[in-house]
């Protein structure tokens, strides 16, 4: 055996430490991949949360993009991504559903009158079946779809000015959604 | 005999060790059965069970929805219940509109696929590897030629014999 040959051994740690980095330093959350992704967004009905009365269907989804995003107040994490939000609904054309998930509905009306109403429609999904048909495993998670209605990307996590700038604003500009406003400004925040 | 008066010590810890874990196992299973739903004989109950312990939690990661107190395995025990009981989903279906849902993940069988293929054929690899590395060391002790002694050597060996 030549003298090289009992560094193997040595050589195999360092692989071995290489992969656990590399492995725990993934983000796991951000690994799993939704099995909506490609597909048709799931036909649904559900109540509005502001105007109870009012049912919203897939049908109310299509001819434009769209922005669906899982929250709750129950979830830090949506508290967060609020503002960002905003600023997409401000500065974009964006249809934009709020999925109000596994939520008191006073208390979600009560966040809407005090941070803001950035969504178009909000649905009140306060058992949670409609987030499992979309495959909702906690919140915040937000789907971008196209006119078609299918889903074109999806995120679990909050939407944050990275995101904004790296994954959402390519996409929606191949969506074409109108931007307007200084979004490479507003990326910064 | 110093260390006899020890043993039963050690014995005793062992036996302390061995309840704990026991208590540990039997209390795990205790709290994964919290939900309470009604069956019609007991041949359900137990497919639900099977069911329940067959897929994994998406949101914890290492855990099966029985054993999970996430509120996404809640939901998810409730509406396996749902599927097999008002619906009378099939276990394929029922496994079938988890994944359509959630995808591989929920499965700990996952099937062979673009995605999972390396899950499958790194273990065959690997053994493919060893076998080959441990064929060449085979190979190699074969062709090695037995050390030729001097009779120095041997009158040395045979002393040394001797002496013991």
């Amino acid at each position: 055996m030549s003298r090289a040959s009992l560094f193997v051994p040595l050589g195999i740690f360092i692989s071995i430490l290489a992969l656990g980095y590399v492995g725990f330093s993934l983000d796991a959350r951000d690994q799993l991949p939704s099995a909506l992704l490609n597909k048709p967004f799931p036909e649904f009905s559900a109540t509005s949360l502001l105007q109870p009365e009012v049912k919203i269907t897939k049908a109310d989804l299509l001819g434009r993009p769209v922005l669906v995003n899982v929250w709750a107040t129950w979830c830090p994490t949506c508290k967060s991504e609020h503002e960002q939000l905003m600023r997409i609904a401000a500065e974009t054309n964006v249809l934009m559903v709020g999925i109000d998930y596994k939520d008191i509905p006073q208390r979600a009306l009560q966040w809407l009158e005090q941070y803001g109403d950035p969504y178009d429609y909000v649905l009140d999904d306060r058992d949670g079946s409609l987030g499992i048909e979309l495959g909702v495993y906690g919140a915040p998670e937000t789907f971008l779809l196209n006119a078609a209605g299918e889903v074109v990307y999806k995120r679990v996590g909050d939407i944050n000015s990275r995101i904004w700038v790296n994954e959402l604003l390519p996409r929606f500009q191949a969506l074409k959604i109108e931007v307007r406003g200084q979004s490479a400004g507003s990326a910064d925040g | 005999m110093d260390n006899l008066p020890r043993k039963p010590f050690a014995k005793c810890v062992a036996g302390i060790f061995v309840c704990l874990l026991t208590l540990g196992t039997v209390a795990a299973h205790a709290e994964s059965q919290i939900d309470i739903y009604p069956f019609a004989d007991e041949a359900e109950e137990r497919r639900y069970k099977g069911l329940i312990e067959e897929f994994r939690c998406p949101k914890c990661l290492n855990t099966n929805l029985a054993g999970s107190d996430a509120p996404i395995a809640k939901d998810l025990r409730r509406t396996v219940y749902r599927l097999q009981v008002d619906e009378g989903y099939s276990n394929q279906q029922i496994s079938d509109y988890l994944r359509e849902r959630y995808g591989d993940f929920v499965l700990y069988d996952p099937p062979f696929s673009a995605q999972t293929w390396y899950i499958w054929l790194t273990p065959i690899g690997l053994g493919i590897l060893a076998l080959a590395i441990l064929a060449r060391l085979l190979g190699r002790a074969r062709k090695q030629s037995p050390v030729q002694l001097s009779e120095t050597d041997r009158g040395r060996i045979a002393a040394l014999i001797e002496e013991k």
